[in-house]
């Protein structure tokens, strides 16, 4: 399976996913897909600068991700795409290009009206709403941080009011 | 000490605050040394908490992880902040040199820090018989 990680994380490319999922996995690009970023150079300079030379830095708006992603799942290369939220996600997956791929809810860290349901989980109601249209397109979602950590699936999480 | 160049420390983790820890059991003080964790922060949290911290004093953000979210959150602000420096892959040799030196030109103390950023790796398979034992 060349997409080898299906990521919603709002700090995008960082140690987690660089080190933590990308060290052992032979990865050949890591792919951002969204709008504001997809048009922002110097944005995209900053992510750049902390991959190695080997893992290719992507951004893509979701228009773009659209036509790309089904191409990348049929070839050799391996790598990550990233969303910084549940909405971009679900964009994702309402056009059924994510195919078998498990969803991987990896952070969403605390801000106004966020609760928190994991460590690395914080969930405004929105949130909630978006994570059961997320599942309606997609049957398969869990959160987990790091590899190591324990799955904890979405009916788990959504049924959870606080952590 | 408004002369002085502030030091940010920014780490995943316990890092920061264990390194100033360090340097305080060293040096005594940890006087011009601020500690951030990110723990719990979303990316622009962690901007705001940074800029709010260097003010429009010239910083230097020492960061752990290049690839980390505090790498990134502190070259967002050197991008759009003159006179704030990153720098990345922070040591305890690297804090003890800015500490004793911060009153330095910023650009005089970027110059000794790229002279210490690499790290030291000793490796023998033979052992030494000139060293006395204990």
């Amino acid at each position: 399976m060349p997409i080898l990680l299906c990521r919603v994380d709002d700090r995008l490319i960082h140690g987690q996913v660089v080190v933590g999922w990308g060290a052992q996995s032979g990865l050949d690009y890591i792919a951002v897909v969204d709008d504001e970023l997809a048009q922002s150079e110097w944005e995209q300079d900053l992510y750049r600068a902390g991959l190695s030379e080997s893992v290719e830095g992507r951004f893509l708006s979701v228009a773009e991700a659209l036509e790309a992603i089904p191409n990348w799942a049929q070839n050799a290369e391996r790598g990550f795409i990233l969303t910084r939220d549940i909405a971009t996600m679900c964009q994702l997956a309402e056009h059924a290009i994510l195919a078998d791929i498990e969803i991987n809810l990896g952070g969403l860290h605390d801000a106004p009206g966020r609760h928190r349901v994991l460590p690395y989980l914080f969930l405004s109601a929105n949130d909630r709403r978006e994570l059961e249209r997320l599942r309606r397109l997609h049957p398969r979602v869990t959160a987990q941080d790091v590899p190591s950590a324990r799955k904890v699936k979405l009916d788990e999480l959504l049924e959870s009011r606080s952590g | 000490m408004s002369d002085e160049i502030l030091g940010i420390l920014v780490g995943h983790g316990k890092l920061a605050e264990g390194l100033l820890d360090a340097v305080e059991g060293i040096t005594g003080s940890r006087e011009g040394l601020v500690p951030v964790d990110n723990e719990d922060l979303t990316p622009e949290a962690l901007e705001a908490r940074l800029l709010e911290m260097v003010g429009s004093r010239p910083a230097v953000v020492f960061v752990d992880l290049p690839s980390g979210s505090c790498a990134f959150a502190a070259r967002r602000l050197r991008a759009r902040h003159p006179g704030i420096a990153v720098v990345c892959g922070v040591n305890l040799p690297l804090l003890l040199d800015f500490t004793f030196h911060r009153t330095l030109p910023i650009e005089e103390i970027l110059e000794r820090l790229r002279d210490r950023v690499g790290v030291s790796i000793e490796y023998s398979t033979d052992a030494d018989s000139s060293v006395p034992g204990r």
